[in-house]
């Protein structure tokens, strides 16, 4: 059937962009001979530096990026005195030069067109496509009122978009973190310590004498301050519980290694909490003074016993105790770390319970070698008019459910976007920035429903993902070594204020997003939201209400200030109440309660994998970043392609040898677009396979990251939602082998 | 004065940013590179070891690059550096031949290119770009004739390695395990 | 199982997945040398001991290959070199740990001495031909009248080209199918074998193609011995040494090796000349075709299979 919205797979645009800024792409390619005789190997010439921070991924490293006279970047380092990196870049940062040295990025922007019954994509000016997409929005507004039009964002971009949108009156703008990512881990500790985890997480590694990992993959996940402090723990001889059905890189560092079933992992965490309260290993004045529901929760655990857990899990007894009483023996200076992607079966925010009642328990939260109390910096907003209130939002669309979600739902408002008679309101339109929907979001049928129902998509990217084929109008915005941004003020053991400048002018007629916002903005007539004509005046304005100016972060690019919400620790015997209806850290919680949800978390039973198939599990790998670094041409020499970790007695069932590429077929029948490579190796469980995120990009206009490897989120139809909170537990998808390329193609 | 290099293979998460950093500091280019990273996995599930290496030239004191040189382009310097001058490289590939390692590579220009514990920084005084870069610092650079230096602490109380010790360059670049 | 790999994507031409830096130019060098080597090697002899007489094609007509060889196979080494505009970096430097050094000036003095050898012989060969220049005629009686001392030079210059390219080989410890200190020798056995199997070739005279026979059947019975010795000595070695005997005991070079080096490019040959001399009658350029299609297959085997073999991975 073919959809009114078309996914358009080849360019109608000459390679004008590309061959105008081929010269200037040229990263070191072999010259004439004659070169030779002027150039030297070793890298010479002056460097200018200018301060950034990183937008590869969301950890935001501030650096120094160094640009040649030619104005090209050619390396980036870390800012010494960022606790973020400690002046060290993780490679996805080093490798941001690929960012912007990139032949395939989009140049202009694009509106999509029909040529002779075919729809395709013709350039546009910056008016013309600010326009069509004023138009739209007023459009929008003046049917179905602001609120119709949804914003997706992540990352940097989000910031001036999100404000424009809520200048425009909707605040439906989600970012796929939440509900696809960290969303259960922020519901399950704010419901027990009143407070989220954050990005970055306030864990204190670098004291901690007790890692507990459960499923994390640190050192395969590069949250650069995190793998720092941890190789600062290994020096001091911390000892590492991970808890994974794959022997990943921290599980070759670990101590206690537990290949657990997968999906029994709150099976584990309850027997743990039984072994740690029955033996009283818990910090008793900890818990008396600070924590709510002890008794409840000894009830709750009573039966939940080392030798059930081990029916359950296959983890032997002994082991859990051992390693209960490692963690105990460690304590207060233990982290039951909180994870990051988080969103497995569903059941999602109990597990998240678990894990923060067991800190509680060991009294880490709040302690050295636990966690900190973070704190960032408050930089005032530049002053605009007051939003409007817009008349619903996404909670209204959740018609009751999902009562504790913090942060609007992605799939929440995909939903709402597909017409259905449910449906109190509607999405009609949607604004897409740095995210890859189509690559990121699993149920691809539910997506593609809404791309049909919409009437339209904007996308703000800048590279032509696949999302951009769904556009209707494609804008081109220049990497964060091209743009002025806003101040960085994540949170750490002291507030900091970094600062982004551009390093080099923007690639061909590419825009960074606060202009396009403010273009928006104007031609909107929104113009009092946008008060300034250069993002520096926002930027100078700020800087100058906390003591400081554009000039000197120009000059240092970091800045650190004093505390002021107090010590990083609880004192000792401090009073200290905690965000929680009882004020105190609550063991039952009695938010879950209210809102009709397990107070203390229940194990469940979750579907195993059918006779042929294997559950898909799916992770990280250091030197990528999702699916937007498979076309950076320094991370994609690193990496090219995603491969099937198969155990070898299965491989050897299948006749499976090493470097064979085969297709995987999913329980639903769902076949992948392109083959991936088979690695046989023992780190992985003869009943799952595992393959790294972010592979089989099917844009031919990427044209390193085309048709290489295969896309696990394409895989991934099958998602059990989280009824606290809306995240969708991805981990219950199961794969079969394919030798041969099916003859059928079925679509996702 | 004798440059060495020490790798913890226990805090190597195998990141690879070590190779992409040398790419960005020594205008390596794409589809080349003078270090890289291996992984290795013995043993059967669930009882696993893996070790992570970060591998590259090891400037090895019996360096059978050098001696098999014709032009004299690879040559020692001080601190027992292997540098090749590309001016004098006529690209014959015997070196590559020679190197049990397979550090070497024929650059496209035309010589021969390799690690060179990035020579142009050390005599600033500062570390070579991956040592500087690792996150996990598990890389240690120094002066190995200098009992106080970070590569002869690194040194003093773990058990290393080096690489395929039996073909006999003496190689520098330890490998605590 | 044990897995090992590389995990930062390093996949470098010609190194990965396998060395394969030298191509067809290097054993089609070497092929050359060495046919240059034995043919200017028997030729200084026979000088020496007084034969020139009794071998003509030795001494005066075999050498009018060698300055044509010499030149091609000077030109594929230049071919083989990646960096070339600064092939004269060779002759700036004479460093005695480099075998390609020593190569490179035996070649630099001995291509001008066989063209000078050859030039002497011209006037026999082509009676006509004219020096235009006195000078130059006058050299070359001089050049003849020193023939005894020149030969010895030649003779050790000879020697140096055909073995330095097995020294050569053999001190890339790196390489285990090279590195044993029995490649010099056998190469230079090789190439005398297929220097000599070119002056028989084109030999007229029975006698001296019987003297070059017999010197032939020695020279091949050398020659196995060495490749046999090579063979056992690397079974008898490190893991890294079995893994190269073994490319060809059963592995990829297993048929190439045997049918085309030893059976027909050695083994064959000797026995039809062994015939020849008992008095049967054999078309001489049959063993000879098949010694220097044997010797080229030796070299284009030994160059591709020795950057296979290897210590890692």
């Amino acid at each position: 059937m073919k959809t009114r919205r078309d996914f358009i797979k080849i360019s109608a645009l000459g390679t004008a962009g590309a061959t105008l800024a081929g010269s200037m792409l040229s990263f070191g390619r072999g010259s004439s001979a004659l070169d030779d005789f002027t150039k030297k190997s070793e890298p010479a010439g002056t460097l200018k530096r200018y301060p950034t921070y990183c937008e590869v991924c969301f950890w935001k490293c501030a650096g120094w990026a160094y640009a040649d006279e030619n104005n090209k970047v050619v390396k980036i380092i870390g800012n010494q005195e960022d606790p973020h990196c400690n002046g060290r870049l993780c490679p996805r940062g080093t490798g941001g030069v690929g960012m912007v040295n990139d032949s395939d990025r989009l140049t202009q922007p694009l509106i999509r067109t029909t040529v002779n019954g075919e729809q395709t994509f013709r350039e546009a000016t910056w008016d013309e496509a600010f326009d069509l997409i004023a138009s739209k929005m007023k459009e929008v507004s003046e049917k179905y009122g602001p609120e119709a039009f949804a914003l997706f964002n992540h990352g940097s971009a989000g910031h001036h978009l999100g404000h424009l949108f809520k200048a425009y009156g909707s605040t439906n703008i989600t970012a796929p973190s939440y509900a696809q990512c960290r969303g259960p881990r922020e519901v399950g500790f704010a419901a027990t310590f009143g407070s989220g985890v954050g990005s970055p997480e306030p864990t204190d590694i670098r004291d901690t004498k007790c890692l507990v990992l459960i499923g994390s993959h640190l050192g395969e996940n590069m949250h650069n301050s995190q793998v720092q402090e941890m190789s600062d723990a290994i020096d001091k001889g911390v000892s590492i519980i991970t808890v994974d059905p794959r022997f990943s890189t921290v599980a070759s560092k670990s101590k206690f290694w537990l290949p657990i079933k997968p999906s029994t992992d709150l099976a584990l965490l309850l027997a743990w909490i039984h072994v740690i309260i029955n033996e009283k290993l818990y910090d008793e004045d900890y818990v008396e003074k600070y924590t709510y529901g002890l008794d409840l929760l000894k009830t709750h655990v009573e039966k939940m016993t080392p030798e059930w857990a081990y029916g359950i899990t296959t983890i032997k007894p002994d082991v859990i105790r051992k390693t209960a009483r490692e963690m105990a023996d460690a304590s207060p200076s233990v982290i039951i770390h909180p994870g990051r992607h988080v969103t497995w079966y569903g059941d999602d925010s109990q597990r998240a319970r678990a894990m923060a009642i067991l800190n509680a328990l060991l009294g880490s939260w709040g302690r050295r070698g636990g966690f900190y109390f973070k704190e960032s910096m408050k930089v005032p907003h530049f002053p605009h008019p007051e939003y409007p209130k817009p008349k619903w939002s996404w909670r209204d669309t959740l018609n009751g459910k999902y009562p504790l979600a913090g942060l609007a739902i992605s799939n929440g408002l995909i939903d709402a976007t597909i017409p259905s008679p449910d449906n109190k309101h509607q999405i009609k339109a949607w604004m897409v920035a740095g995210t890859n929907l189509p690559l990121t979001m699993p149920q691809k049928e539910q997506l593609n429903k809404a791309f049909d129902a919409l009437e339209f998509v904007a996308v703000v990217d800048t590279m032509p993902m696949e999302i951009t084929g769904y556009a209707d109008v494609v804008l081109p915005e220049c990497t964060y070594l091209e743009r002025y941004d806003d101040l960085r003020t994540s949170p750490n053991r002291e507030p900091f204020i970094a600062l982004r400048m551009p390093a080099t002018e923007p690639y061909a007629d590419t825009k960074p997003a606060w202009w396009m916002a403010k273009q928006l903005g104007e031609k909107l007539g929104l113009g009092e939201y946008f008060a300034y004509d250069n993002y520096t005046e926002v930027l100078d304005w700020q800087l100058q209400q906390v003591g400081s100016s554009l000039e000197e972060m120009q000059k240092i690019g970091i800045k650190k200030y004093k505390r002021t919400s107090g010590p990083l620790y609880l004192g000792k015997d401090e009073d200290y109440t905690f965000n929680t209806n009882t004020g105190k850290i609550e063991l039952y919680s009695t938010e879950f309660q209210a809102n009709g949800f397990d107070p203390m978390p229940v194990f469940t039973q979750h579907p195993e994998p059918p006779s042929g198939y294997y559950r898909l599990i799916y992770g990280r790998a250091p030197m990528h970043t999702f699916s937007r670094t498979a076309n950076n041409p320094n991370l994609h020499d690193l990496k090219k392609e995603n491969s099937i970790w198969i155990n070898p007695k299965v491989a050897s069932l299948w006749g499976l040898n090493k470097d064979q590429y085969i297709w995987i077929k999913n329980q639903d029948g769902v076949v992948s677009k392109f083959p991936i490579k088979v690695r046989i190796t023992e780190r992985i469980r003869w009943d799952s396979i595992y393959m790294v995120h972010g592979f089989g990009h099917s844009d031919r206009k990427l044209s390193r990251a085309y048709g290489r490897g295969a896309s696990d989120s394409d895989m991934i139809t099958n998602v059990m939602v989280d009824p606290i909170m809306g995240g969708t537990g991805m981990r219950g998808n199961f794969v079969t082998f394919l030798t041969e390329e099916p003859k059928e193609e079925v679509n996702s | 004065m004798r440059y060495a290099m020490a790798i913890d293979t226990k805090k190597c998460v195998g990141c690879s940013d070590c190779v992409v950093a040398c790419q960005t500091e020594n205008n390596v280019p794409i589809g080349y590179c003078r270090d890289w990273v291996t992984e290795t996995v013995a043993g059967s599930y669930p009882n696993v070891e893996i070790e992570l290496r970060t591998e590259r030239c090891n400037h090895c004191d019996n360096s059978p690059c050098v001696r098999c040189c014709p032009t004299g382009a690879s040559h020692i310097v001080e601190g027992g550096v292997v540098l090749v001058t590309p001016e004098e490289c006529i690209g014959c590939g015997a070196c590559i031949q020679s190197c049990p390692y397979d550090a070497r590579y024929s650059h496209p220009k035309g010589y021969v290119d390799k690690c060179t514990f990035c020579n142009h920084r050390v005599v600033k005084g500062e570390l070579p770009a991956c040592v500087a870069v690792c996150p996990t610092k598990c890389m240690y650079f120094g002066d190995l004739d200098n009992p106080n230096s970070d590569v002869s602490n690194a040194l003093k109380n773990r058990k290393y390695k080096t690489l395929a010790p039996e073909a006999g360059t003496n190689p520098h670049i330890f490998y605590l395990i | 199982m044990r897995e090992e790999l590389f995990i930062s994507g390093r996949d470098i031409p010609n190194i990965d997945p396998f060395l394969h830096i030298w191509h067809w130019q290097i054993p089609i060098y070497l092929f050359l040398g060495g046919l240059a080597a034995g043919i200017l090697f028997f030729a200084s002899l026979f000088t020496i001991i007084g034969k020139e007489k009794e071998m003509p094609a030795t001494v005066k007509w075999g050498p009018f290959f060698v300055p044509g060889a010499l030149v091609l196979g000077l030109f594929m080494l230049f071919l083989d070199l990646k960096h070339q505009m600064y092939f004269w970096r060779l002759y700036t430097t004479i460093r005695m740990d480099s075998p390609m050094s020593w190569g490179a000036w035996v070649l630099m003095f001995i291509t001008p001495l066989s063209f000078v050898w050859v030039a002497s012989y011209i006037k026999e060969l082509i009676p006509e031909w004219n020096w235009k220049y006195k000078w130059i005629e006058e050299s070359l009686e001089w050049f003849r009248n020193s023939r005894t001392p020149i030969a010895w030079i030649m003779m050790a210059l000879a020697v140096v080209l055909g073995i330095y390219t097995g020294i050569l080989l053999s001190t890339f410890n790196a390489r285990p199918l090279w590195n044993n200190a029995i490649l010099g020798p056998l190469f230079m056995v090789s190439g005398m074998s297929t220097g000599i199997a070119t002056v028989m070739w084109i030999s007229k005279s029975h006698s001296e193609r019987k003297i070059l026979g017999q010197i032939d059947i020695l020279l091949i019975v050398v020659e196995l011995f060495f490749i046999t010795h090579m063979l056992m000595g690397m079974r008898a070695g490190s893991e890294v040494m079995i893994q190269a005997a073994d490319l060809f005991l059963g592995g990829q070079f297993t048929v190439s090796f045997w049918v085309f080096v030893i059976i027909l490019g050695l083994l064959f040959p000797a026995i039809l000349e062994v015939l020849e001399l008992r008095g049967y009658k054999i078309p001489i350029a049959i063993p000879a075709v098949l010694i220097l299609i044997g010797g080229l297959v030796f070299r284009f085997v030994m160059v591709e299979a020795g950057q296979i073999t290897r210590y890692l991975y």
